[in-house]
């Protein structure tokens, strides 16, 4: 008895794993996607086509999330007056008003920058308000997180603002796609910069916020700076949200250390900041030499936090209000007249997110992520700020210059934090997709 | 030997911070018998005492410069500070430059007035009432207090300076006779200083003031206290505003160590319950010494030595030190017997 | 008197197993008809329904059984990778885990007794919580959170980055991309996974009535009331407070295991102590020592985080759209402060209204209604007019 039992609840095992696999391809909305008889998830009825924008509304992170919302709104007045801002630079010129004879509505989500929060306000708004697409947020757990559950559920994820190399690397999905730049190419930016302005040969410290992005941010600084002698003196983690750094900067002063590399970004990246130069780090002299400070990854918005402390420290960013071409000085006038202060580069890449998924649409004629996504690869723009940008079909990143920033010396406002020093052209920055790692996989429609 | 002194200085510092914040959690606890999980908010909103004095001391009024423009090509409107015009630009510059240590001032009076508030309104009717409606009470306060505090100042850090004379770091070395790499901020040996002149401040108050003596007696003995026909009430009051000022006092004087920002309340509040429950439930003398232990013991932990021989120790140092002294030491480190263990 | 709470009982269960069951209907109307709220319900009910079965009966609160709601989703998450996408052996070995370490934490945390306990479970959960983050990263893919991949083909690759799921491959299940959870074929996500998780939350309420009514409960509650009695009468409380907290810590790895098996991701964030804190508030606002209150908290609480996070201005605008327009605009200013990025200052402010006005949590609440309406049928009949206190 309890032998045949025993086979038959194996049988229903295999049986039931079976199914699942024939699932596993069209995974669990496809009951409902297809019920609608247009063959993708979510397909818009009616005239109108609702985006869902997944931004930290609480949180360390929420005023760059209210400026990503901002851009969000902003973008969608243009996307359905089919024009103004960066849709009048933008070198292709498809969009004249709403995507394929579609009014675009938004829905918004609060992730907290949690993974959790975020998958959970992702899915609210796919299954409970019928979102055709995902984008926003404003750190990579967060992003990777959120395009995994874009792949499963099949609907495209436009990635905001996310900096580390696994989003488009170890794990990319062929839903998702990243405007903004990441770890590899700030150090392969970087690098150089340093060595023009500090001189070969130093010894570097380097503090790194304890998680993947530190780890990955660390990684490419020391690759990068490594050709021009740079030698790693020591490389201490520091918890997240540590508060005070203090402990983690006294030994810096006794080390030899001729360098300091915060590899921290936000609030981390503000306090660590502000400690390091107030324990005089920046007047000191080792090994002949200035003492000097360099962050990675910049934000203006948490820079500010900083104050007076960011002057004449390097680090790079995505884009900056100040930047003098066409695209920028439109986007900057049409949010700046809006909302009264200039955008943050979290701003700019979501804005330029929404209208780039917006023209894919319209060019492919569908909403339908298998043929947006293929619009998306291998697409060649220009006009939205960053210069002649291509989004690479092999791991969905985009391949643009990068901007090497310093702390502006004088600034002549609240918002003119940074200065742009360089602008390395897209040639220098650019890695083989095989570098990273990580399969796209199949688009998944849903 | 420079590291290690230097370690020890950031310990003290630290642990003054801990042990001022703690200080007010537990003379709370001790004498009022409530668990406040608003103190957090408290030190934060007291933080924010000194960017709304750095605003209230910049409050400017626009003027148009033709000769400038602004970033989006308009003529710059200049902002012209209502002090410069007041008092001249010299007096202006200095008080904003001495704006942090003023804002003491300003916390004070403003945080005794929060304090007394929040505990005539709300606190005093939980004295009877279980820990847990407590904790849930203040947690909601701290949320709502939160939340407008960053509905008015936003999400993001705001940096506070030091006066420029204290802005710089010291050459402790030469003072000690080690090398020239033992330099320590000013503004940190300051801020040591003043968390150990509070401190001190408040054990005189409590030891050699009448008002002082009844509150101890209260924290012994609160039933017969209040059967010796002495207004309790009202001096739980006091109490309460008193820890309001010290954690509002603590918080201001931080802003140039940490620019403060509307989350960091809950930031502390965690770390400021594992201090008072590592010092003792109730006991000022506890909190103070478990704050400096603790502040000393996370300053070690983050040497690389040790992580490299612990690795992960300085993320959790402060919980593992907790755990170990609760199973050693029943009620911490100079707890009493009963309180709070219902 | 017996009879009647028996039969009580029975009332109470089949009534709640009849509204968790029609939750997608019941929600419409205010809508959080959609699998993913209705799911979250459920597990956090079950979450909240065992940290009661510690905090309401016994009265010890626990500040970290976030730490084995991460400790069942890693699990799960393993299980996942190594062995099956079916969930049962998934959930199995989770809640056994959750238990061991439970079991771990409880022995060293019940030596001491009030928030001394409190800060020990506090301070166990957020060690976890740390080292998952950075240290244990091998194990738990720190803040990227461990998912389940596709089918390793390259021995080198990390098993972060690819699965093996022995059990599977052994059947020769084809697999296309990364494939989805199930129980024997059933998907774990949208409405049937949430089936799936009404009908756990519908046992594990179940096991918590019986529980309660037991002779166990009754030792619990007296140790509530009396320890030191129970003690002085030569009672050993300590093995029954274990068996409490192991208990309430796999009710808590069952939820954990259920969050990975509908939505397969297991996050360091998980065990931090807001999370801890969270099913704390879910208790006390629901009613501490109730069967139903700490679901109803749990519900709420989601809800709130989901949709009242998602009312933005444009929709408050419409809302207030009936208004004159500068009436409208002021209401849409005072109404963003509660809602969309505000939900925070609503969450707050239930709590303190809550806690101040109805100290019982909503059960409390509800019994005031009820009580209400009993005097006005003039219906005095013995046991019902008598409100039970909510603790």
């Amino acid at each position: 008895m309890s032998e045949r039992k025993d086979i038959t609840r194996r049988r229903v095992i295999k049986s039931g794993a079976a199914a699942a696999a024939a699932a596993g391809a069209t995974p669990y909305f496809y009951t409902r996607a297809f019920a609608d008889g247009h063959g993708y998830m979510n397909a818009p009825k009616g005239d109108s086509v609702t985006f869902g924008f997944n931004v930290p509304q609480t949180g360390a992170y929420a005023d760059e999330g209210a400026d990503e919302l901002r851009a969000y709104e902003m973008a969608v007045e243009h996307i359905n007056a089919g024009g103004g801002g960066m849709l009048d630079t933008f070198s292709s010129k498809e969009l004249k008003g709403g995507v394929n004879g579609k009014t675009v509505k938004f829905v918004t989500g609060d992730t907290q920058t949690k993974s959790d929060a975020a998958r959970a306000s992702a899915k609210r708004m796919i299954e409970n308000d019928g979102a055709i697409m995902i984008t926003g947020g404003s750190s990579s757990g967060v992003a990777i997180a959120v395009q995994g559950l874009c792949q499963e559920a099949g609907v495209i994820f436009m990635a905001g603002l996310t900096h580390s190399n696994d989003t488009t690397g170890k794990d990319k999905r062929a839903n998702g796609f990243r405007h903004f730049f990441n770890t590899e190419m700030t150090g392969a930016a970087l690098g150089p910069v340093l060595n023009n302005n500090y001189g070969k040969d130093r010894k570097v410290y380097h503090l790194t916020a304890d998680y993947t992005w530190g780890y990955s941010q660390e990684g490419s600084m020391i690759k990068y700076t490594q050709p021009y002698g740079w030698e790693t003196v020591a490389a201490v983690k520091t918890p997240v949200g540590a508060g005070d750094f203090s402990q983690f900067i006294t030994p810096v002063l006794s080390s030899g250390a001729d360098t300091l590399i915060l590899n921290h970004y936000g609030k981390d990246m503000v306090n660590s900041l502000t400690q390091a130069v107030q324990f005089g780090l920046r007047d000191k002299q080792v090994n002949g030499k200035d003492f000097t400070i360099v962050v990675p990854l910049y934000s203006r918005l948490m820079a500010q936090g900083a104050g007076e402390n960011v002057k004449g420290i390097f680090g790079s960013t995505n884009w900056h209000w100040s930047l003098q071409d066409d695209g920028s000085k439109a986007f900057v006038k049409a949010f700046g007249t809006k909302y009264g202060f200039p955008p943050s580069q979290a701003a700019h890449t979501t804005y330029c997110q929404a209208l780039l998924y917006a023209d894919a649409c319209q060019r492919a004629g569908t909403f339908k992520p298998s043929e947006v996504g293929a619009a998306l690869e291998g697409f060649k723009f220009d006009g939205l700020g960053n210069g002649p940008t291509e989004y690479r079909a092999d791991d969905h990143q985009c391949f643009k210059d990068v901007l090497v920033v310093k702390g502006k010396e004088n600034p002549s406002s609240k918002f003119d934090v940074l200065e742009v020093v360089e602008v390395t052209p897209r040639a220098k920055v650019e890695y083989a997709a095989s570098l990273l790692g990580g399969e796209l996989g199949p688009y998944n429609n849903g | 030997m420079d590291a290690i002194f230097l370690q020890v200085l950031n310990g003290l510092d630290k642990g003054g911070a801990y042990a001022l914040i703690a200080l007010g959690l537990t003379l709370v606890f001790g004498t009022l018998g409530v668990v406040n999980f608003a103190h957090g908010a408290l030190f934060m909103l007291g933080a924010f005492c000194a960017v709304a004095l750095e605003r209230m001391l910049s409050v400017s009024y626009e003027r148009i410069n033709p000769d400038k423009q602004d970033f989006l090509g308009n003529p710059l409107k200049e902002q012209i500070s209502y002090l410069v015009d007041w008092l001249g630009a010299d007096t202006a510059a200095f008080l904003q430059d001495y704006s942090v240590p003023l804002s003491i001032l300003f916390a004070a009076i403003f945080m005794a007035i929060v304090g007394i508030v929040m505990e005539r309104g709300l606190i005093k009717h939980f004295y009877k009432r279980p820990h847990a409606d407590q904790i849930l009470v203040t947690f909601g306060l701290a949320i709502v207090v939160q939340e407008l505090v960053r509905h008015y100042f936003g999400a993001n850090p705001i940096p506070q300076a030091a006066p420029d004379i204290v802005s710089g770091a010291a050459n402790v070395g030469a003072w000690v006779g080690l090398g020239d790499n033992v330099i320590y901020p000013w503004w940190r040996l300051v801020y040591f200083l003043f968390s150990a002149a509070i401190i001190f401040g408040v054990f005189a108050f409590l030891q050699f003031t009448t008002f002082g003596m009844v509150v101890r007696a209260g924290m012994q003995d609160r039933e017969t206290v209040g059967l010796l026909g002495i207004n309790i009430e009202q001096k739980f009051t006091v109490v309460f505003g008193l820890a309001a000022v010290v954690a509002g006092v603590a918080g201001a004087m931080y802003t140039p160590v940490l620019p403060p920002d509307y989350h960091m309340g809950m930031d502390f509040l965690v770390l400021s319950f594992v201090v008072v429950v590592v010092g003792g439930m109730g006991s000022l003398g506890g909190a103070v010494l478990a704050g400096f232990l603790l502040g000393i013991l996370q300053s070690f932990a983050s040497m690389q030595a040790v992580q490299e021989l612990i690795p992960g120790i300085s993320q959790i140092i402060i919980y593992l030190v907790a755990v170990i002294v609760l199973l050693t030491l029943p009620r911490g480190l100079m707890g009493r017997k009963g309180v709070m263990e219902d | 008197m017996e009879k009647n709470t028996a039969l009580k009982d029975t009332i109470l269960f089949v009534g709640f197993a009849a509204v968790v069951l029609c939750l997608p209907i019941i929600l419409e109307p205010i809508g959080a008809n959609y699998p993913d709220l209705l799911q979250k319900i459920a597990i956090f009910g079950i979450f909240a329904i065992g940290f009661n079965i510690l905090f309401g009966l016994t009265g010890y609160l626990s500040f970290g059984h976030a730490a084995f709601i991460g400790v069942g989703s890693y699990m799960t998450l393993w299980s996942f990778k190594l062995l099956t996408m079916n969930v049962v052996p998934a959930i199995i070995f989770s809640v056994m885990l959750a238990g061991v370490f439970a079991y771990l934490i409880g022995y060293v945390s019940l030596r001491r007794s009030g928030i001394y306990f409190s800060i020990l479970t506090l301070a166990f959960a957020q060690m976890c919580y740390s080292l998952a983050y950075s240290v244990l990263t091998p194990i738990t893919n720190g803040e990227t959170g461990l998912q389940t991949r596709a089918i390793r083909t390259n021995p080198e690759t990390s098993l972060l980055d690819a699965d093996l799921r022995v059990i599977d491959q052994a059947f020769g299940v084809q697999e296309v991309g990364v494939p989805t959870t199930n129980f024997f074929g059933m998907a774990m996500s949208g409405y049937t996974g949430f089936y799936f998780c009404a009908v756990l939350l519908i046992i594990c309420f179940f096991i918590a009535q019986r529980l309660t009514r037991s002779n166990f409960g009754m030792m619990l509650k007296a140790i509530k009331s009396n320890q030191n009695r129970l003690n002085y009468t030569g009672i050993h409380t300590r093995p029954y407070l274990i068996a409490a907290f192991v208990i309430s810590g796999m009710y808590a790895g069952l939820a954990g295991s259920l969050m990975a098996a509908t939505d397969p991701i297991a996050g360091a964030e998980r065990m931090q102590w807001t999370a801890s804190g969270e099913v704390v508030l879910m208790t006390i606002l629901g009613g501490v020592g109730t069967l139903v209150g700490p679901v109803l908290g749990a519900g709420l609480i989601k809800y709130a985080e989901q949709k009242v996070s998602s009312w933005n201005e444009g929709i408050l605008e419409n809302f207030f759209s009936f208004l004159p327009e500068t009436l409208q605009h002021l209401m849409t200013n005072i109404g963003s402060l509660f809602v969309g990025e505000g939900w925070h200052t609503t969450l707050g402010l239930m709590f303190m209204i809550i806690v101040i006005f109805l100290p019982g949590g909503i059960m409390e609440g509800i019994q005031r209604i009820a009580n209400i309406f009993k005097r006005k049928s003039g219906d005095n009949s013995k046991g019902a007019s008598a409100p039970q206190p909510a603790e």
